[in-house]
């Protein structure tokens, strides 16, 4: 469960982007967090991961205050986080990415190969202990509609398009298996095919929702459509939150919430 | 067998890979001196007459054929400057493994100055694997001063990859090429200093006939208070193809200069260069630590997969 007690945060010129916020999520909930450009979502979402710190207020995580806690630390307790812009690197492959993610992945599973009940058999390497295999970061990247042959080897940098860049690092968040993952606006930079792809992996992800829970910052209707829980956030506030059905309706045809087929602005583009 | 100590052995390991006799062609040098030397059917290793080097020369149509002549010094105190010619014949297709690994634990510096120069006749294929290496915790230097020249004919092709990762502390290195007709020259450099260590490398390379390329590129981190000079030249005198790229991160109180430059002599000489230094982009760290990797880890990562 995340909780979050008079959060502020404040840039260096004295601007509030923040202010006061309190918000609370529950485990096993799809929420998402919807609001006009510049309403402080995506540093909201920052300041859960750590990436940002605040300047008044504090974070509770499964009842401990993480406040004060690295990034590190965080991840390390099961906070994982999709960057809206994803990260390009030189020289590290999609292989290598998920790799990484999957060693420092929350919930360790379960040892695929159970070890025999025969004491002299000779104890068996558990699942995590080993690197990521190729077909299990392929199941990932399938998963992410990537045709994964085509990927685990090629470099996460300016050679892939932007859409491309994006189901890889939802992939990599879900090879993580984190207790919280946030995505900050998975359908910003790509295009509307690949979108509709994206919606898939959402739904799916909701519906295997588990123990975990989800935030997504995001203005699409069709994310908004399958959230438990949806919060405006405005000016640093939180201007209205509540179940998904109620909220819902309020904001159709606003900033908040988009059509599939219409731009941020209203324009149409299908 | 041959005498190897425990020392010299890692330093063989370090820079040619090799855990035991390589298979095919080889030349073996250690402390100023060959210790081992196999010549096969198709490749001949000779010592020069008058002691300065070796030739190696390579029949026309040997393909799948590997040559190791890597270097080692262990000795403190060693200074010497080796003369080594390849003559590739036509249409052959091999791979030359050299390199350098220097232990230094007195108090003088040591050094090698590897003289190398490749002779590829019409249609020859070389991929050449070049490692320098240095470790050892004594005051006396570890000193590289590699100089090497290729001369490529007609349809030729020559892949060159240098990489220096450790513990040479300086380093100047002259790299010249001649490309003939339709003939292709690719360089990877891999470059990491660190200490106080100075790092030169220079490359001047002539595009002579027409439909040859060239492309030179390196990869570099400077870490501490070490210095790199990186002075790219690329001369076309046909209508051609040139490209040099050198793209480098900076750490800590490291120094970078870097200097592409382009000389067009024809007006179909298509020539580019770029040149981008900076520091870790903060918002890689950023995406590594949130995957729960310290800052550390996270750096060493990043370097890693750069001058990979």
């Amino acid at each position: 469960m995340l909780e979050i007690r008079n959060l502020s945060f404040q840039v260096d010129d004295g601007k509030e982007i923040i202010r006061d916020l309190n918000l609370t999520v529950e485990d096993k909930k799809f929420v998402v967090i919807t609001g006009p450009n510049g309403g402080g979502k995506s540093t909201l979402a920052k300041l859960i991961a750590g990436i940002e710190k605040p300047t008044a207020g504090q974070i509770f995580f499964n009842g401990e205050d993480i406040t004060g806690k690295s990034i590190t630390e965080r991840a390390n307790m099961g906070i994982g986080f999709a960057f809206q812009q994803p990260v390009k690197f030189k020289g590290i492959r999609v292989i290598d990415l998920l790799r990484l993610a999957a060693k420092n992945a929350y919930n360790k599973q379960e040892p695929s190969v159970k070890p025999l009940a025969d004491s002299k058999a000779k104890p068996l390497h558990l699942h995590f202990e080993k690197e990521l295999s190729v077909s299990d970061a392929c199941d990932y990247l399938s998963a992410v509609g990537l045709c994964a042959r085509d990927y685990i080897d090629r470099e996460v940098d300016a050679s892939l398009s932007g859409g491309e860049l994006k189901r890889i690092e939802i992939a990599t968040v879900m090879a993580r298996k984190t207790k919280l993952t946030l995505f900050d606006e998975p359908e910003a930079g790509i295009d509307l095919w690949s979108f509709n792809n994206l919606i898939r992996i959402f739904e799916q992800m909701r519906r295997e929702i588990h123990e975990s829970s989800i935030i997504i910052i995001s203005h699409q209707e069709r994310i908004l459509e399958i959230a438990d829980e949806i919060v405006v956030v405005a000016d640093g506030r939180i201007q209205k939150s509540g179940r998904g059905s109620d909220i819902l309706p309020g904001i159709l045809g606003t900033d908040a919430a988009v059509g599939t087929c219409f731009g941020k602005n209203g324009d149409k583009v299908c | 067998m041959l005498k190897v100590d425990e020392i010299q052995k890692r330093l063989f390991k370090e820079v040619a890979e090799l855990h035991d006799i390589p298979m095919g062609a080889y030349n073996l040098r250690a402390n100023g001196k060959a210790i081992g030397r196999n010549s096969t059917a198709n490749v001949e290793i000779t010592g020069k007459e008058d002691g300065s080097g070796i030739d190696i020369r390579i029949k026309p149509d040997t393909k799948n054929e590997s040559v190791h002549i890597p270097v080692v010094l262990s000795e403190s105190g060693l200074e010497e400057v080796v003369y080594n010619d390849f003559y590739v014949g036509a249409d052959s297709d091999v791979v030359i493994v050299a390199g350098c690994g220097i232990d230094n634990c007195g108090g003088k510096d040591s050094r090698h100055d590897g003289v190398h120069r490749f002779f590829l006749e019409k249609g020859a294929k070389v991929r050449y694997v070049e490692k320098h290496y240095g470790s050892g915790d004594g005051d006396g230097k570890r000193i590289l001063n590699p100089v090497t020249e290729v001369y490529m004919d007609e349809n030729s092709q020559m892949e060159m990859q240098m990489e220096q990762i450790k513990g040479v502390d300086s380093t100047n290195r002259m790299t010249l090429a001649e490309v003939g007709k339709n003939a292709k020259l690719i360089v990877k450099e891999r470059l990491m200093t660190h200490g106080v260590q100075n790092a030169v490398s220079g490359y001047k390379v002539t595009i002579k006939e027409e439909g040859g390329s060239a492309d030179v590129v390196s990869r570099s981190v400077a870490r501490d208070s070490s210095y790199q000079k990186f002075d790219a030249c690329i001369i076309g005198n046909a209508p051609c193809h040139g490209h040099t790229e050198c793209d480098s991160i900076i750490m800590d109180q490291g120094r970078i200069l870097a200097v592409p430059s382009l000389e067009a002599n024809d007006v179909d000489a298509e020539l580019f260069h770029e040149a981008a230094i900076g520091k870790i982009a903060g918002e890689q760290l950023i995406k590594l630590m949130t995957l729960g990797l310290t800052e550390q880890e996270a750096e060493e990562q990043i370097i890693n997969g750069f001058l990979k």
